[in-house]
């Protein structure tokens, strides 16, 4: 190694990466105290600040944008510099990200709890911080480009495809939908009236979903699952195909969230036809994960990460073949506004998101110290609970959103309903309990995760990696 | 339901939506051919390297997925046939969310109308007898009036209880009838800038002495001086009340607002609103005729 050897950047990914597991938890406790108050709702003690409404953003907020925000800006950062064998492309612009980012949920974790909300959904911060995201999220996209711009490859690898239509889109849908009138300083209101607002926010929340919580991830799949497997990526024609049809696809699916609503029928049937070849697309990123382990299968006995990382895919295979079933409207005129939607977001956001995030994190952090795990027993426990916790969420919103669904529609012999909503939501408590246990489970995985992760690095001098010369083709 | 503003929109979805899925199509194809450098099936991994040992296999497309996909295209396909989706296309079916709603509504209309047709010709005493009736009217009032009046119909704070015999409005089946048609909306207005906080004090001390409260004899002949100049009007000479304006009668035991003294003062000097909404819109005659029966039958007749 000579003096002029260039180092990657660990610093940012490092940074981000502990603020992983930070945000993970503040956001999953938010999350595990307003299920215990939908089950007990004593427990928002008449305190404005604790009340659900309030609390429920701060929980989307922190779960999406701080916790799988962290994640993504931890593990792209990570992932683009040594694949394209180059260290980032700004540290002052990458630092500015970081602190930025920061900012942004700090504001939001004061904002929300004091009811200062623009109430669209999963985009509730009002418009000072939303230029700040704007701001961040540009130069994000420019530190991303611009590492991948100065690469020693030929060959831009899948991942860096994933990430960069995420980071792209975001900022597009992000900026698209925050068009808002100031009227004070924390007031606003949207640019866009009626139901058009509605399309907007649903175009923009559902692809939230497809390019935050899904490109994104696919992005952190497409690395750390063969490099922890060991094996080579399934196929390479696979990706392209699922790569492009994914993010063509997504783009149409927002209607199905308005179906039976007063957007036009033209608009919900194209949105529902969208979402049903949506299926395909999403299943091609689960097969060239699962089969990416074909011939190492046994790696599943003794490392509990490459577990993290494979139940993660096999939850990103459910939800994303329940998705485009909700989205048919007969199955919506059923599950629409009942907890089967809770139920569906979260396995998606607890068994792909979170579980693919913790694999990751698992996998970077150690190495971003230069030691090994503290314990891979705690890990496994970890994976158990998590597992354990995800299960018992789901089913008890599956049980709780089928049960509502058909008592709400429930007619009796003379055509009166056959439920009054209250016997709904007494049908709906014990699974409400259920749910909360298995958001604590969840949850103490979490705290597990710290602790091993504490007595990983605490004392520890960071690691400065070297730039790796790119491999001869063989 | 199309509002399309001029004629370039529906063109453009119409197209570009086609395209997209034809694009999806040929990509599929495209990428199922046989890559012409034999790279697909020997099992060896593409040249390109990165990371030091990050590969990719050429594995083909599994055909049950391609399959998949292409079944969801051709699905996809033909319900944008059958259903309005591409710009002004209505759809072979003709359907509608509208159509398909007034579909629903008259599929129930034949079916329950002719039982609430049957109940209509019964009048409201006689229906308040009818067991049938009675079950349809509880679960009508479960539906549409227990969130204010409670599902026992004892109502709470300013919600009136529906099964004693005192109506503010009336309890005889045209009054109960009126005010679930029409709704009612109860105006008592301040006295506090008028009264001053003596004068409120005497007026409470008169009205709870008509209920036979203890009260001070000074306070109360005060009160009543003023009662006589500012209540008289609504709740009438012996405080009564009157239910064509819906004011209570003050000499009973049943207070909407509370009992205690600091609640009649309350009521006295800040006034009351109290807001039933209308039921006409929603409820068809049918409906509210048994609704009628069921309160009715809850009050035992009301008192005349």
């Amino acid at each position: 190694m000579t003096a002029t050897q260039e180092m990657y950047n660990y610093k940012v990914v490092r940074q981000f990466a502990i603020m992983t597991v930070i945000w993970g938890i503040v956001g999953m406790l938010v999350g595990v105290y307003i299920a215990a108050e939908m089950a007990w709702p004593f427990l928002n003690f008449d305190v404005p600040y604790l009340s659900f409404g309030r609390l429920r953003s701060l929980h989307t907020n922190a779960v999406i944008f701080a916790f799988g925000g962290s994640a993504l800006f931890a593990t792209s950062y990570y992932v683009v510099q040594r694949t394209c064998h180059t260290r980032i492309f700004s540290d002052k612009l990458a630092a500015f990200t970081f602190w930025g980012w920061q900012l942004v949920i700090l504001s939001a974790a004061i904002t929300l709890p004091l009811g200062i909300t623009s109430s669209k959904e999963y985009a509730e911060l009002e418009w000072p911080i939303d230029i700040l995201i704007a701001v961040v999220w540009v130069s994000y996209a420019v530190v991303f480009i611009g590492t991948i711009m100065k690469r020693k490859v030929k060959h831009i690898y899948v991942a860096n495809w994933f990430f960069a239509a995420f980071i792209i889109t975001v900022a597009v849908l992000h900026i698209v939908n925050s068009a808002q009138v100031p009227i004070s300083m924390f007031k606003s209101y949207s640019a866009y009236a009626g139901v058009q607002d509605a399309m907007i926010q649903w175009w923009y929340g559902h692809n939230a979903v497809g390019f935050f919580l899904t490109a994104g991830f696919l992005g952190i799949m497409y690395y750390f699952v063969p490099k922890q497997a060991g094996r080579p990526v399934y196929s390479y024609r696979l990706s392209v195909v699922h790569f492009w049809a994914l993010i063509f696809t997504y783009i149409w699916a927002g209607p199905h969230h308005l179906h039976y609503t007063a957007l036009p029928d033209w608009t919900q049937s194209l949105g529902m036809a969208f979402s049903l070849i949506l299926l395909a697309p999403s299943w091609g990123g689960m097969i060239n994960g699962i089969m990416t382990l074909s011939g190492a299968w046994e790696k599943l006995r003794t490392d509990p990460i490459l577990r993290f990382l494979i139940v993660s895919i096999s939850f990103y295979g459910m939800s994303t073949f329940e998705g485009p079933m909700m989205a048919i409207k007969t199955v919506n005129a059923l599950s629409h506004y009942t907890d089967w939607t809770i139920g569906h977001v979260h396995s998606g956001a607890l068994g792909w998101v979170a579980m693919v995030s913790i694999g990751a994190m698992y996998y970077l952090i150690p190495r971003m110290y230069g030691r090994e795990i503290h314990s891979v027993k705690l890990i496994e426990w970890h994976f158990w609970l998590a597992t354990l916790g995800i299960s018992l969420y789901i089913v008890a919103m599956w049980v709780s959103g089928v049960t509502q669904g058909l008592m709400w529609r429930a007619v009796n012999a003379d055509g009166t309903l056959t439920y009054s909503f209250i016997q709904s939501v007494q049908a709906s408590h014990p699974f409400y309990i259920v749910r909360f246990l298995g958001g604590l489970l969840f949850l103490s995985g979490m705290f597990i995760m710290l602790y091993n992760i504490l007595k990983t690095i605490l004392g520890v001098k960071p690691i400065e990696a070297p730039v790796t010369a790119p491999a001869a083709a063989h | 339901m199309f509002d399309f503003t001029s004629n370039f929109w529906p063109w453009f979805i119409t197209i570009i939506s086609s395209a997209g899925i034809i694009a999806m199509w040929w990509l599929v194809r495209w990428m199922d051919k046989k890559p012409t450098d034999g790279s697909q099936l020997d099992g060896k991994p593409l040249t390109h390297v990165w990371d030091d040992d990050l590969v990719e296999l050429n594995n083909p497309l599994p055909s049950w997925w391609k399959n998949m996909f292409y079944a969801t295209i051709i699905f996809s396909v033909g319900y944008l046939a059958l259903y309005p989706g591409l710009g002004t296309w209505q759809g072979l079916l003709g359907w509608t969310q509208e159509n398909q709603y007034e579909r629903e509504m008259s599929k129930a209309e034949e079916t329950f109308g002719p039982i609430y047709a049957s109940y209509l010709k019964k009048d409201v005493i006689a229906l308040a007898a009818d067991t049938d009736a009675l079950k349809t009217g509880r679960r009508l009032f479960n539906n549409y009036c227990a969130l204010c009046h409670g599902s026992d119909a004892a109502g709470s704070h300013g919600f009136p209880n529906l099964t004693d015999s005192d109506w503010l409005y009336g309890g005889k089946p045209e009054n109960i009838k009126a005010s679930i048609n029409n709704g009612r909306n109860g105006a008592m207005p301040a006295w506090g800038q008028i009264l001053d906080n003596d004068g409120v004090f005497n007026v409470s001390e008169y009205i709870l002495s008509l209920g036979g409260r203890d009260t001070n004899p000074t306070a109360v002949a005060a009160g009543k001086q003023k009662y006589s100049q500012l209540c008289v009007a609504c709740h009438s000479a012996d405080a009564k009340g009157n239910q064509a304006l819906g004011a209570p009668d003050l000499t009973d035991k049943v207070w909407l607002y509370g009992a205690s003294q600091r609640a009649v003062m309350a009521s006295i000097s800040e006034g009351r609103t109290g807001n039933m909404p209308s039921h006409k819109d929603f409820l068809d005659e049918g409906k509210i005729h048994v609704l009628t029966a069921y309160i009715y039958s809850l009050s035992a007749g009301g008192k005349e």
